[in-house]
């Protein structure tokens, strides 16, 4: 560097030039040195399982014994997988009717403790609850509480006099759904709530008070104002409840082991099955990489529609 | 036990008005008050139905042997406080305070690994350019897309290579490895509402990298800090199936691997008060986590929701 600067024309320049270009270098290097660790926990622990997944999807890769390159074979056969497409058939009903349910529930709640009264963070609380307990543990809480004989429902329900006999909620396909809609209803509402409600308070209460005092009616300044403003938390919101319930497993798993007459297989039940149970691993693979480009296409598609992607530099 | 003071109060929007009249204040009085008695009665059958299951199971675990096999119609025990049901618990897999130690040990290494990962990352991601920049951040974020369900094959045989299989610290940096997109995409929220003139000052004053991170930064990141610990640690103790799939021998299964076991029962018979009892000791201490410290869970949730 000095001898650069010595034998230079123009020395103060250059040397600022060099010193610049260098800082800017090492920033760089810096800069990928933080994000290292976590980099290289996604490249081991993501990144690579699902290239792997990707070249298992090719293969006849049984638990034990060799491998036999098949080609897209995997990937033919699926499309003809009756059973598969149920589990998708199923998936998309399941998701359509838990994300409404969700949100019909959720939104009211969020409204119902947006402004700061007296009791509203106990309510705030409580509603949140269930949110920090697992899925595993709900759904065991829950398939105890719709248990026939030993649970709560039913044995309610016939005490009020409603039945006559004890139903076993979870035996039919319609009353087993619906248990299990209520029950993630019940985890997932407080969640939901609360992603709403930051959005409803960053809205600045005098565009609110502004368009009150202009004549707007509550309901006008909900659609006409609060929507508008609450787009990209309903779309974070949407993304989360619609992305969460493809992936449904547990509440299935562990409330009805697949439901009555296998109706209710979701998808990651289906490939959680092929994979650890008939230990059909190529087979598996290639099934979850038709999941993830269903995902991806997903959350990419929500992002454009709601226009949010472009707000985030 | 309140969230009040987490949430920005709504200023009390009062224009400057001419003196109303005593009637229409005593009308609007009467009127807050019909609207608060149904605001209250709303929110006491909210209040109910998010809070009974949780009840319910709490006092139906302390009955007894026989009485937990019925109905909990009342809830409470009414043959006398009993243990039993811990007890049938206890005698599943290696006993309840083994898995309860490995669900712990598994889900406080997560607490410390995402912790200190997320921060190097969301600190080098708010305020350093490098190149790939904002392809390698939407990788971690894409890695979000993506069901762990189903690349659990790769993960194991992954995880064998590196002589981790069936290792409570293999399963650790699985839970890290799936924390991290919601951890750095947190802490770079956290970093990035830092103002920058704060660490403008603070470099004129010498400090540099780690040390300007771990002195300056870190105190005004930690609400987000405590988000990301709350939720590693939720996450970590809740999960099963990547717990079931990855460990194989019976003494390392965290709860809830063990109540699958319980939920199967023997030789065809639930124990149901077996699964009331393990439910109470998966909740208690996710319920003993939100509440001690939901002042920073919130802030930081809403925080990460805004931005």
């Amino acid at each position: 560097m000095t001898s650069v600067v010595s034998s230079s024309p123009l020395p103060a320049t250059r040397a600022r030039g060099h010193s610049r270009r260098r800082r800017r270098a090492s920033t760089g290097w810096r800069g990928l040195a933080y994000i290292a660790p976590a980099m290289l926990l996604v490249l081991v622990f993501f990144v690579l399982p699902v290239l792997l997944t990707v070249w298992m999807s090719l293969h006849n890769w049984p638990l034990m014994g060799a491998q036999k390159w098949i080609g897209l074979k995997n990937y033919t056969r699926l499309l003809s997988d009756a059973r598969f497409l149920q589990a998708l058939n199923f998936t998309a009903f399941y998701t359509l009717v838990v994300t409404i349910a969700i949100f019909a529930v959720a939104f009211p709640l969020a409204l119902f403790v947006e402004k700061q009264r007296r009791f509203v963070g106990f309510y705030r609380t409580v509603i949140f609850l269930p949110v920090v307990v697992g899925l595993a543990t709900a759904s065991l809480l829950w398939a105890w509480l719709a248990n026939v004989d030993s649970g709560f429902f039913s044995p309610l329900l016939r005490l009020l006099g409603l039945v006559d006999r004890s139903p076993n909620l979870l035996a039919r396909f319609d009353t087993a759904f619906l248990t299990i809609i209520v029950m993630v209803v019940w985890k997932i509402a407080g969640f939901t709530m609360i992603l709403l409600l930051t959005g409803l308070q960053a809205i600045p209460a005098e565009l609110d008070e502004a368009a009150r005092i202009d004549g707007a009616r509550r309901f006008q300044r909900f659609r006409h104002l609060t929507l508008p403003l609450m787009r990209r938390t309903i779309a974070l919101a949407l993304i989360v409840s619609i992305t969460g319930s493809i992936l449904a497993f547990d509440q299935f798993y562990i409330m009805t082991s697949g439901g009555p007459q296998n109706r209710m297989i979701s998808v990651v039940y289906y490939i959680f099955n092929q994979s650890f149970v008939s230990f059909n691993l190529g087979y598996g693979a290639a099934l979850s990489i038709v999941l993830l480009a269903i995902l991806v296409v997903i959350s990419i598609a929500q992002l454009k529609l709601l226009k949010i992607g472009e707000e985030r530099p | 036990m309140t969230i009040t003071d987490t949430f920005a109060q709504h200023p009390v929007l009062s224009a400057d008005r001419p003196a109303q009249m005593a009637a229409a204040k005593a009308l609007r009085a009467a009127r807050a008050r019909k609207g608060a008695i149904a605001y209250h009665t709303a929110g006491a059958a909210i209040v109910l139905f998010f809070a009974a299951p949780f009840v319910i199971a709490g006092l139906s675990s302390f009955r007894n042997g026989t009485e937990a096999q019925t109905a909990p119609l009342p809830p409470w025990p009414t043959a006398g406080f009993s243990v039993d049901s811990y007890r049938t618990l206890d005698s599943f897999g290696a006993g309840i305070w083994q898995h309860t130690v490995n669900s712990a040990l598994v889900s406080l290494a997560t607490v410390l690994l995402t912790v200190l990962v997320s921060l190097l990352a969301g600190y080098g991601f708010s305020r350093y350019r490098f190149p790939f920049k904002n392809a390698l951040f939407v990788l971690i974020i894409a890695t979000l897309m993506i069901p762990f369900q189903s690349i659990l094959t790769p993960l194991f045989i992954i995880l064998a290579k590196l002589g981790l299989n069936n290792s409570l610290f293999g399963l650790t940096l699985v839970y890290v490895t799936l924390q991290l997109p919601f951890s750095v995409f947190m802490m770079r929220n956290a970093f990035d509402a830092v103002p920058k003139e704060i660490e403008e000052a603070a470099r004129i004053d010498g400090a540099r990298d780690l040390r300007l991170l771990a002195r300056v930064l870190l105190p005004l990141v930690l609400p987000g800090v405590a988000t990301v610990a709350i939720f590693a640690f939720l996450n970590a103790w809740n999960e099963f199936l990547a717990a079931l799939v990855l460990l194989s021998s019976n003494e390392h299964y965290t709860l809830p691997v063990l109540m699958m076991a319980v939920r199967a029962g023997r030789l065809g018979a639930i124990n149901w008060g077996a699964v009331q009892a393990g439910v109470v000791v998966m909740t208690i201490p996710c319920l003993f986590v939100f509440l001690l410290l939901q002042r920073y869970y919130m802030r930081g949730l809403m925080a990460g929701a805004v931005k």
